[in-house]
């Protein structure tokens, strides 16, 4: 919006484009240490050679091989998918049920359900991780994949809770009164209104839950076997004991395929929306 | 009273799951108060001698040096975070808008493992950075860069700062900016607007950022494990290292609880250091 402006001295308009340029060279170099490790590591995965050098010293794709051929992480993948389907999905329907509920009843323990549901965020995994494995020997389970996957489901609970329940409070619901008032029977009225309405918030928060949950590594770490080891475990144990450079192939498959998907997320849905970051109207 | 359809239904689950949980944390609490047998996983008596060994100076010093680390990772990461986060909320370029978004929260995605092999690419002996420093002569030797509280700092800032960039970001993008054109139109540069009247309206944004920040550093595993080394050891570290290298499940519990204990008292303290803060706040 145009303003009249009373015309200012040249010091201080020479100043304030200093400022802004000062500030534009913060940001770049602060965006460029959050991408420094990704391209550090696609330098090292083209590397011919087994031993670290900068830079690379002839091109070859040979770790990418390596690495997608290695029966660990070939079964930590499927391994990690399998935990990662149930878990997400499960806490999706849990997490949708349970925000709605929050969003528009009142009922007994309300707030003490919806704490200890959050609580997650702020207790360190490697405890969350302990406490399923003390209580798995405890009911005498072995350290199948049930035991993962609960653990997995109560770590992504608050992302799923927190989606949809932004997504509800965004919600026009005199869409939903509209039906009612037409003869729809409540399970109608959710079916085909509110599912349809809340949609995007349930994609974010099922993707944020299942990418979270394939790359959950302190809690997977204690309640995994060698038998259900998770792609993070298995990459875990691969660095402790090797150094060349397959690892690094691994990760930029990881790095290409979470920006991809986070590119495509914000395309469809609009991450600044699904995380609050927008601008207020 | 209005009717709540489907309440039981939508309920019920959720409860259980928080019922499971907060089963296994009884549990955690359980193991930590009976006393370790040797060579087995059961348990023995009630007991408090698990509480007792805490209070050695060795488990001590590992709980201060914890503190501190997430102290420092707090501090740096908000220092980074907050321009990152007001570039973020202030840019008018879409394209540019959506680059930094998903620059900055990608990290969050990528897992401990991933982000904390690649520093170790980035600080080793034959890493990138004594590559690069080496080639350009302004050093003879590599520097130790892993092994170290700097190298594990710089790792975990990495790790942290995307949730920080949300959080204040959340609370940047919600500020009226109408106060800011008062501020300017009474006569205040860009500076002093930003300091007098930005910056103590995204006070929420700054505390939940930080409390976070420093909650998941507490959490941090991999980081400090690789990056450290052994040299640089955090809570976390200890409690896999008593769990499963000594199988002594009794003394991990503890450890966990007297982590838990010290996390909500930081943060419950970080609350209470705040509140003159917020009163300068929105309300």
């Amino acid at each position: 919006m145009p303003m009249p402006r009373t015309p200012r001295p040249l010091l201080q308009r020479a100043l304030e484009v200093a400022g802004r340029a000062a500030g534009v060279l913060v940001v770049a170099a602060i965006l460029g240490f959050l991408v420094l490790p990704a391209v550090v590591v696609a330098l090292a995965s083209v590397n011919d050679r087994a031993i670290l050098s900068f830079p690379p010293q002839g091109l070859s794709w040979r770790w990418f091989v390596k690495a997608l051929t290695y029966p660990d992480f070939q079964a930590g993948f499927s391994n990690g998918l399998i935990v990662t389907a149930w878990a997400s999905s499960i806490a999706l329907v849990i997490g949708a049920a349970f925000a709605f509920a929050l969003d528009r009843y009142q009922f007994r323990m309300k707030g003490s359900i919806e704490m200890v549901l959050l609580s997650p965020l702020v207790i360190p995994h490697f405890t969350v991780g302990l406490g399923f494995l003390i209580l798995a020997a405890q009911l005498g389970m072995a350290r199948g994949f049930p035991v993962v996957v609960a653990c997995h489901i109560v770590l992504v609970l608050p992302f799923v809770l927190r989606s949809v329940y932004v997504s509800l409070r965004n919600l026009d619901r005199r869409l939903e009164l509209a039906a009612a008032s037409l003869g729809a029977p409540p399970w109608r009225v959710l079916l085909t209104v509110t599912g349809p309405l809340l949609l995007p918030g349930l994609v974010s928060g099922w993707l944020f839950a299942a990418i979270l949950s394939f790359n959950e590594f302190t809690a997977s770490l204690f309640v995994t076997a060698q038998r259900t080891q998770t792609l993070p475990v298995a990459m875990y144990n691969y660095v402790r004991e090797y150094a060349d450079p397959s690892m690094a192939a691994v990760s930029v498959i990881y790095i290409v395929t979470t920006a991809t998907l986070l590119v495509i997320a914000n395309t469809f849905l609009g991450l600044g929306k699904v995380l609050n970051v927008e601008h207020a109207r | 009273m209005t009717p709540q359809p489907f309440l039981r239904t939508f309920v019920t689950p959720a409860a259980l799951c928080a019922v499971g949980f907060l089963a296994a944390m009884a549990a955690v609490l359980q193991y930590s108060l009976h006393a370790y047998v040797p060579g087995s996983l059961d348990v023995g008596g009630l007991t408090l001698a698990n509480f007792a060994a805490l209070l050695k100076p060795l488990y001590g010093k590992v709980f201060l040096f914890t503190v501190w680390i997430c102290f420092l990772t707090a501090l740096f990461t908000l220092l980074l975070g907050y321009p990152l986060a007001y570039a973020l909320v202030r840019t008018q370029n879409v394209l540019l808008k959506s680059a930094i978004l998903v620059i900055a929260i990608t990290p969050l995605f990528l897992g401990e493992v991933v982000r904390t092999y690649s520093w170790i690419i980035v600080l080793g002996n034959n890493g990138f950075v004594n590559a690069m420093l080496l080639k350009a002569g302004l050093i003879a030797a590599p520097l130790q860069l892993m092994f170290t509280t700097f190298g594990v700092v710089v790792a975990l800032v990495h790790v942290t700062l995307p949730v920080m960039v949300i959080m204040l970001a959340a609370a940047l993008a919600h500020i009226d900016r109408d106060y800011e054109k008062a501020a300017a139109s009474l006569g205040a540069g860009p500076v002093r607007a930003f300091l007098t009247v930005t910056l103590p309206l995204s006070t929420p944004g700054i505390l939940a950022g930080v409390t976070t920040a420093f909650a998941w550093t507490f959490s941090a595993f991999a980081t400090p494990q690789l990056i450290g080394g052994g040299q640089v050891n955090m809570v976390s570290n200890l409690v896999y290292q008593l769990g499963f290298a000594s199988f002594n499940l009794p003394f991990a519990a503890s450890l966990s609880v007297a982590g838990l204990a010290l996390t909500f008292v930081v943060l419950g303290f970080m609350r209470v250091a705040a509140r003159p803060l917020e009163r300068i706040g929105p309300h």
